[in-house]
């Protein structure tokens, strides 16, 4: 059922901080996982079962810390399942369907909280702000409704080529936040399963009649930037620099090898990677033996075996949040060589991540009667 | 790049219950074929995760043949349509990633085709002769 929510004096994060309230208060959740302000000022996911805390909760911080699928995943893997609302940004529940597929999270007694989103700037940049980043979120807003074709300079990359800024919600189970298309200081859209509508008591009202022509306008901007930044970069990919003998090579020439793209990949979950196994410890003399083979041995090893592994393990089911290239040290374009990468991948599985829990991944199934000029 | 000296480098990756055991039948047999092969036996293709795959061709492998059962017969039911739809990613990733994803083959070869799996061996060495070595084979900086 479409609503909405009334906004009293502007204030539309008081507005939703009260519908969260009615959340809890009402029982339909027994807790909230949704981005709070921290004492110290900065945002981060919490879990919220006191209705009155929820006066920090601030889901329009324009931040993204982590991937809240993981943490959903925590909250929801095994029994006993207590019944928890989480609020994400499309990226983050797109990557929650894919941990469902993966049986890393469950969603029987999770609600899907879906809130618009505009975009969201760096850990650094909003740390720098300095709270000037409180009202950050509605210029962002403006911005992306009045002049799309000018993403804000601060918007992290994987935002400014997100074409997904909205999420489409399950109608029978999900609730979704819809600010974009509404006058977010007079109200903001809502959508909720009927029954659920019924028993808060909510009215069924029209939904915003711009808010179709709004959406579309920001995705095909967005489409338009991601399609052009798809291309730098797979010219990079083919272009084999420095005497590299791949483009991969050369893009990702100063990777170290930390792991911090694979530990903040909300779609990495293995508890025992085989790149934090021991098989990567040798012997010493075996170290020098790889160095007789090729002259000189690169270490720490496998940085490429890492990502083209990564890639084959992961990439179907990347959801381009992000967060990997943000916890990159080098500053490697790790999301976007992996989305890029991705969708041509996902475009020959005819794959979309995140779109349906009910669609398999395309690794667990099978067809007897095709690719058969693969295997001859 | 053919260079008749150059002896391409095999790895591959066979299934236990057909293309190894038609490999056998192939030595049984008295089979010719040509010695660039190295055979690692794995109980089935669907077993074989790409980052075996990777390892040998950033290794510098110059031919990567994974071997299973035909469509239909596989062991283990399904192994083999599985590790199918596996080398498709594989192969898309390799490409766009900027790779040379004609090193890696795909071959169904049952326990009763050794002469199927001397002729594989006999083609793909020559393809891969005709390719020349694999560049990764000198770079160290992996």
């Amino acid at each position: 059922m479409n609503t909405f929510l009334p906004v009293e004096n502007g204030d539309t994060l008081k507005s939703l901080q009260g519908f969260f309230k009615t959340l809890l208060e009402s029982k339909t959740v027994e807790a909230l996982l949704l981005p709070m302000r921290t004492p110290a000022g900065t945002i981060s996911p919490a879990l919220v079962v006191d209705p009155s805390a929820l006066a920090s909760a601030d889901p329009l911080a324009p931040i993204m810390t982590v991937n809240t699928a993981t943490l959903a995943g925590k909250l929801s893997v095994k029994k006993p399942r207590p019944k928890v609302g989480v609020v994400l940004r499309s990226c983050e529940a797109r990557a929650l369907i894919e941990l469902t597929k993966m049986q890393q999270a469950n969603l029987a007694d999770l609600v899907i909280i879906s809130i618009d989103c505009a975009g969201t700037v760096s850990v650094p940049d909003y740390v720098s702000m300095n709270g000037a980043g409180v009202n950050l979120w509605q210029e962002l807003f403006q911005q992306a409704a009045a002049s799309p074709e000018n993403p804000a300079n601060n918007i992290r990359q994987a935002c400014k080529i997100c074409e997904q800024p909205v999420y489409s919600p399950r109608p029978e189970t999900d609730i979704s936040i819809q600010l974009f298309g509404y006058n977010i200081h007079q109200q903001i859209g809502v959508t909720l399963p009927d029954g659920l509508a019924g028993n808060l008591g909510f009215q069924a009202a029209e939904p915003s009649l711009e808010r179709a022509g709004t959406v579309e306008k920001l995705v095909a901007l967005r489409i338009a930037a991601r399609d052009e930044e798809f291309a730098a970069i797979r010219l990079r990919l083919e272009d084999k620099q420095n005497g590299s003998t791949s483009g991969l090579q050369s893009v990702f020439a100063a990777c170290i090898r930390c792991h911090n793209c694979m530990n903040v990949c909300p779609i990495c979950y293995c508890k025992t990677c085989v790149f934090k196994s021991h098989i990567f410890d040798h012997e010493p003399d075996q170290y020098v033996k790889w160095a007789h083979a090729k002259g000189a041995f690169r270490m720490p090893s496998d940085t490429m075996l890492f990502h083209l592994t990564r890639l084959n393990h992961m990439v179907l089911s990347c959801v381009g949040c992000g967060t990997c290239t943000e916890a990159c040290p080098s500053e490697l374009p790790v999301g976007t060589v992996f989305r890029a990468i991705g969708q041509k991948v996902q475009e020959t599985f005819e794959y979309m991540p995140g779109r349906s829990v009910e669609e398999q991944l395309p690794l667990i199934t099978f067809k007897a009667d095709e690719w058969t000029e693969v295997g001859e | 790049m053919s260079d008749q000296n150059f002896e391409p480098k095999i790895i591959a990756f066979l299934c236990n219950w057909c293309t190894y055991t038609g490999a056998d039948l192939a030595g049984t047999s008295r089979l010719q074929y040509p010695p660039n092969v190295r055979i690692i036996r794995l109980m089935c293709s669907g077993a074989v995760d790409p980052i075996y795959v990777m390892k040998a061709d950033l290794q510098g492998a110059d031919g990567i043949l994974i071997g299973g059962c035909h469509p239909g017969d596989c062991h283990y039911q399904e192994g083999n349509y599985k590790a199918r739809r596996r080398v498709v990613a594989m192969k898309e990733i390799l490409k766009n990633a900027g790779f040379d994803e004609d090193r890696i083959w795909l071959r169904w070869i049952s326990a009763s085709e050794g002469s199927r799996f001397a002729e594989t061996i006999h083609e793909m060495t020559e393809a891969m002769r005709e390719k020349g070595p694999n560049p990764l084979k000198e770079e160290w900086a992996v």
